[in-house]
């Protein structure tokens, strides 16, 4: 009877219901994410023997890596292109999300936010697809330039190449900007800027002194939901993309399906990792060092 | 006079946004089989090659039960992780539903990969199944964002008031838990499925045989004869998801007005 008892008084407390509650979806997560990905660590060490994999530990994956310099190229160039791609979104979405923000009446934001929304919520290969059409040498990009007399040729260098892959993706991850940068905007007491401009500054610079530094982490999230999925982005470049435009999603992507080499592809897709990480990692302590002293929240 | 020309760039940028989609439907009807200016004349023959086209109608089939699935399997995951989050205290609460969040920042080529390994390691084959798998493990992160926010709008003594008048928690759960959070439960349904219906890397590697739409469209464009058919389809899946959008968002608004909350924002 006493067992019995302290069961239920242990299944009653609060702590057990919560990790009995969490327990379904983080097992989940650990089979079907964190295995998986100490399986494409350990991968990365064997090697391919023709159709058999070799488990012998070998860094061999790693040194061809970092001494072919395709693969070099490869990962140097998606990690241009996705700061690239960053700097323009987050560029181009900080006024949107600014104007939703301040200008746009209460009642009226979550239809602007909805607006903004809408078109990514259609096929995602479809849209990309269309940028295609947009910038081809006959599209309408170059039609328009051509006629209003900008250019007397069409311009060959924004389809198939790496510009066509950042403005591409610069499109398909604008709500992915706007929505952090905005929500962060929108946590910013008015009175400040009342303050602000009060003491004597100009709009300018209670922009710069107040409104900014306030939607650092709004835009630093910004930033990281940008850079971390383009940088294995494998649909753009392959339709927009050409020879200049490829990333390494698509080199890891051959080395799985055409080359059947998986550890290969394992290494690949390790170091687009590690990449990702340090790169988000130094943004982020970055960020925290610019923003230090003024705790914002 | 700033906010103006504020005004002006927001336009072009929503230009900017919208002129894919726009471009959509005019292709779709357009009768020249080559997609580029200028349009040709006027067809609906796209379109009925769309619902003639046996494959299409297969992947379209299988799409939507993957679609389905996640929705209700991601949806229940959601209920479970929000719910531990916003209502009770545990052990590395932060870590562990972070590593649950952890698939919203991952590349999508990674989760992909690393799945296909394992089931290739462990003799498993490919297919719907490992399609559905691969796709709640990244539609989860969404159903708990929107769950957590049905929950913590909620009037937590409510619940308490029911427990005080004698329900049990399991009645109180049915009878004013889950009507009180049953938008975001709808809302919640809605965008998983319109992301597993979306979704392209994961399918591509993970659906062997048994292709889902993405894969199949994916298919297609290498056709250029098969392209107007794909624009039909196109604008026929953005007229659905934008149906599914509304219909979404309406539900989260009555879900806030029930909680007497105000609207302060959309999704996410």
């Amino acid at each position: 009877m006493a067992r019995s008892f302290d069961l239920g008084r242990f299944l009653r407390r609060d702590e057990t219901k919560g990790m009995v509650l969490i327990a379904p979806p983080f097992i989940y997560a650990v089979l079907l994410l964190a295995a998986p990905l100490a399986a494409i660590v350990l991968f990365s060490f064997w090697t391919q023997d023709f159709m058999t994999i070799d488990r012998s530990f070998t860094l061999s994956n790693y040194r061809e890596a970092f001494t072919d310099p395709l693969y070099m190229e490869l990962l140097s160039r998606s990690l241009r292109i996705s700061l690239s791609v960053t700097a323009i979104t987050v560029v181009l979405a900080f006024p949107v999300a600014y104007f939703v923000s301040f200008y746009v009446a209460p009642e009226r934001k979550s239809l602007w936010l909805f607006l903004i929304t809408i078109p990514f919520w259609t096929s995602y290969l479809i849209r990309v697809f269309l940028w295609r059409v947009i910038l081809a040498y006959d599209g309408p990009v170059n039609g328009t330039l051509v006629g209003l007399g900008v250019i007397d040729e069409p311009l060959a260098w924004i389809l198939y190449s790496a510009n066509s892959v950042v403005i591409t993706l610069a499109h398909a991850y604008a709500p992915f900007a706007i929505l952090p940068i905005f929500v962060s905007l929108e946590k910013i007491d008015r009175s400040l800027h009342e303050a602000g401009r009060d003491l004597g500054e100009n709009r300018v610079m209670v922009f710069l002194r107040v409104t900014l530094p306030l939607a650092m982490p709004g835009v630093l999230a910004a930033v990281l939901i940008v850079f971390i999925p383009t940088i294995g982005d494998y649909v753009t470049p392959r339709l927009v993309g050409g020879s200049d435009g490829t990333m390494i999603a698509n080199m890891i992507q051959t080395q799985f399906m055409r080359l059947n080499n998986a550890p290969m592809g394992a290494t690949l897709s390790v170091l687009a990792m590690l990449m990702v990480g340090f790169v988000s990692l130094v943004m982020i302590l970055g960020t925290l060092r610019w923003t230090r002293g003024g705790k914002s929240k | 006079m700033k906010g103006q020309s504020l005004k002006i760039y927001v336009i072009l940028y929503l230009v900017f946004l919208y002129a894919p989609i726009v471009l959509l439907p005019l292709f779709a009807f357009n009768s020249g089989t080559v997609i580029a200016f200028p349009l040709q004349g006027f067809t609906f023959g796209w379109f009925i090659e769309v619902f003639t086209t046996q494959a299409l109608l297969e992947a379209t089939r299988n799409s939507v039960f993957i679609a389905v699935s996640v929705a209700v399997l991601s949806t229940c995951f959601g209920l479970f992780a929000a719910r531990a989050a916003t209502r009770y205290n545990f052990p590395a609460k932060g870590g562990i539903v972070g590593f649950v969040m952890l698939p919203l920042v991952l590349p999508e080529i990674i989760v992909a990969v690393s799945l296909l390994v394992v089931l290739i390691q462990a003799g498993l084959s490919t297919g719907i199944w490992s399609v559905i798998a691969g796709h709640v493990l990244i539609c989860t992160p969404f159903s708990i964002a929107i769950l957590q926010g049905s929950f913590t709008n909620m009037d937590k003594s409510l619940e308490e008031a029911a427990v005080d008048l004698g329900e049990t928690p399991l009645s109180t759960f049915r009878l004013v838990t889950l009507p009180l959070v049953a938008p975001g439960i709808i809302a919640s349904l809605l965008i998983c499925f319109t992301i597993s219906l979306d979704e392209f890397i994961i399918a591509f590697f993970l659906s062997g045989n048994e292709p889902t739409l993405p894969v199949y469209i994916w298919g297609l464009l290498r056709f250029p004869a098969r392209v107007p058919v794909i624009m039909a389809l196109g604008t026929l899946l953005v007229a659905l998801s934008i149906i599914l959008l509304i219909t979404a968002e309406y539900f989260r608004r009555r879900g806030l007005r029930r909680a007497g909350k105000r609207d302060v924002g959309g999704f996410l």
